[in-house]
């Protein structure tokens, strides 16, 4: 069955521009031939087969490729030795066949169809019918399990959202301020049991630490350790205090 | 002609689309399915000669179908449109299908000897063929079945019409090829 060159025009998949297919070209080869399709010349089939493919551009080579190799390994099969009478031996050829036999009946209704299609085209309906909108697409048959599993596949690809937990800072550095202005204008000089009495919590602590660290650094009062591990002494800076 | 296919005739005229018995049955409901068959007989004999047009039964309903005789005329004066044709690719898509189904794109594939999901696609976007159930086995594959449009296009009544595959010249499925030589 030979095909002529058939430009595909309607948009359909893309196909080789003489042949939809290995079994259409290896069809093509074995008429172009005259071979019986039945006993069929595997060797010189197979070597005209990988012949034409050579030429061929790689969008649809793979279906040609696994037919080369099918091909060759037929050939291969018909070489090894076999006895006379065998009735055990299976033809390698007999399933290729098979497919191409079945193939050439397409390619008959083919026909057919094409020459009904073009008879059809001759007959006109009543007006102009708009071609049928895209159909919806197939129905999706699914269980519930397998929606849920299918859910679960993609949530599990959601990245976990990168957050950031502001704390407010239970510091009270003012307070602490206030209190060690309340202790310089009695004193000149105090302990730092004075700032931060007896009971005080991490955070009081930590304030008053930073309370004085500020008002030292302003130049307010002087942070003094007589020795190593002794009790802190604050001292007014009187100066400064006066200026 | 009688009443009951004037009224035939009207709504065949009306419609751009070939109606089934049960919805021109759905005209005048009274009127029984002998009574109706009797009318269509009676009004496709109406236009068997003599006119322009004639009552076409096709893709199981009725149609007022234009003579092919005057296909060219109509054509070149580009007063209707032709249908898009089908590529081979489709049409072997579709041979397929139309005899083996409900089929499943893997044997589609196999018969072909290659890939034919987009084929299948723009089949089903046309709505030549329609899912029809799923298959048994793994995944159970979607399979496929022709539609009425399929016949319309065609121009066939129904499946049947479509050419027996022991007239062809090739025999299918024969059980040991090589021993059966054509």
């Amino acid at each position: 069955m030979s095909s002529p060159v058939v430009r595909d025009q309607s948009g359909f998949v893309i196909e080789l521009e003489q042949f939809s297919g290995p079994l259409d070209l290896l069809l093509h080869l074995i008429h172009e031939e005259e071979v019986d399709i039945t006993d069929l010349p595997i060797s010189k089939i197979a070597d005209q087969f990988l012949a034409v493919i050579g030429d061929l551009g790689l969008n649809q080579a793979a279906d040609y490729l696994e037919m080369a190799a099918r091909l060759l390994r037929i050939k291969a099969q018909m070489l090894l030795p076999r006895r006379l009478g065998d009735d055990e031996w299976e033809d390698p050829r007999a399933e290729l066949v098979r497919r191409l036999l079945e193939y050439q009946q397409i390619r008959e209704l083919v026909d057919w169809l094409a020459r009904a299609a073009a008879v059809r085209a001759e007959r006109f309906g009543r007006g102009y019918e708009a071609p049928p909108p895209d159909a919806p697409p197939a129905p999706l048959q699914i269980d519930l399990n397998d929606l849920l599993a299918a859910a679960e596949r993609v949530i599990a690809l959601i990245p976990e959202p990168m957050l950031h937990r502001v704390v407010p800072r239970p510091l009270d550095v003012e307070g602490a301020l206030l209190k060690i202005h309340a202790l310089l204008a009695e004193r000149d000089t105090f302990g730092w049991s004075d700032v931060v009495g007896p009971g005080a919590t991490i955070v009081d602590v930590l304030s008053a630490f930073i309370a004085l660290l500020e008002l030292a650094k302003r130049g307010t009062l002087t942070l003094a350790q007589p020795e190593p591990f002794a009790p802190m002494v604050i001292r007014r800076e009187s100066p400064r205090e006066a200026a | 002609m009688s009443p009951l296919a004037k009224l035939l005739e009207a709504a065949l005229f009306a419609a751009s689309r070939p109606l089934t018995l049960e919805e021109l049955g759905s005209l005048e409901p009274e009127s029984g399915e002998a009574a109706l068959r009797a009318a269509l007989t009676e009004l496709r004999a109406a236009y068997a000669d003599d006119h322009g047009v004639e009552l076409a039964e096709i893709a199981e309903g009725w149609q007022f179908l234009t003579r092919r005789e005057y296909a060219e005329a109509i054509d070149r004066a580009q007063f209707a449109l032709r249908p898009r044709r089908l590529s081979p690719a489709a049409l072997e898509t579709l041979a397929i299908i139309a005899y083996r189904q409900p089929v499943g794109r893997v044997e589609v594939d196999e018969i072909r000897g290659v890939d034919s999901g987009a084929v299948i696609d723009k089949l089903l976007e046309r709505g030549l063929v329609e899912v029809v159930t799923r298959g048994e086995g793994l995944g159970r594959p979607l399979l496929y079945g022709t539609t009425p449009p399929f016949l319309e296009i065609l121009g066939l009544k129904d499946l049947e019409e479509l050419p027996r595959l022991e007239e062809l010249s090739v025999a299918l499925r024969p059980p040991t090829p090589a021993e059966e030589p054509e």
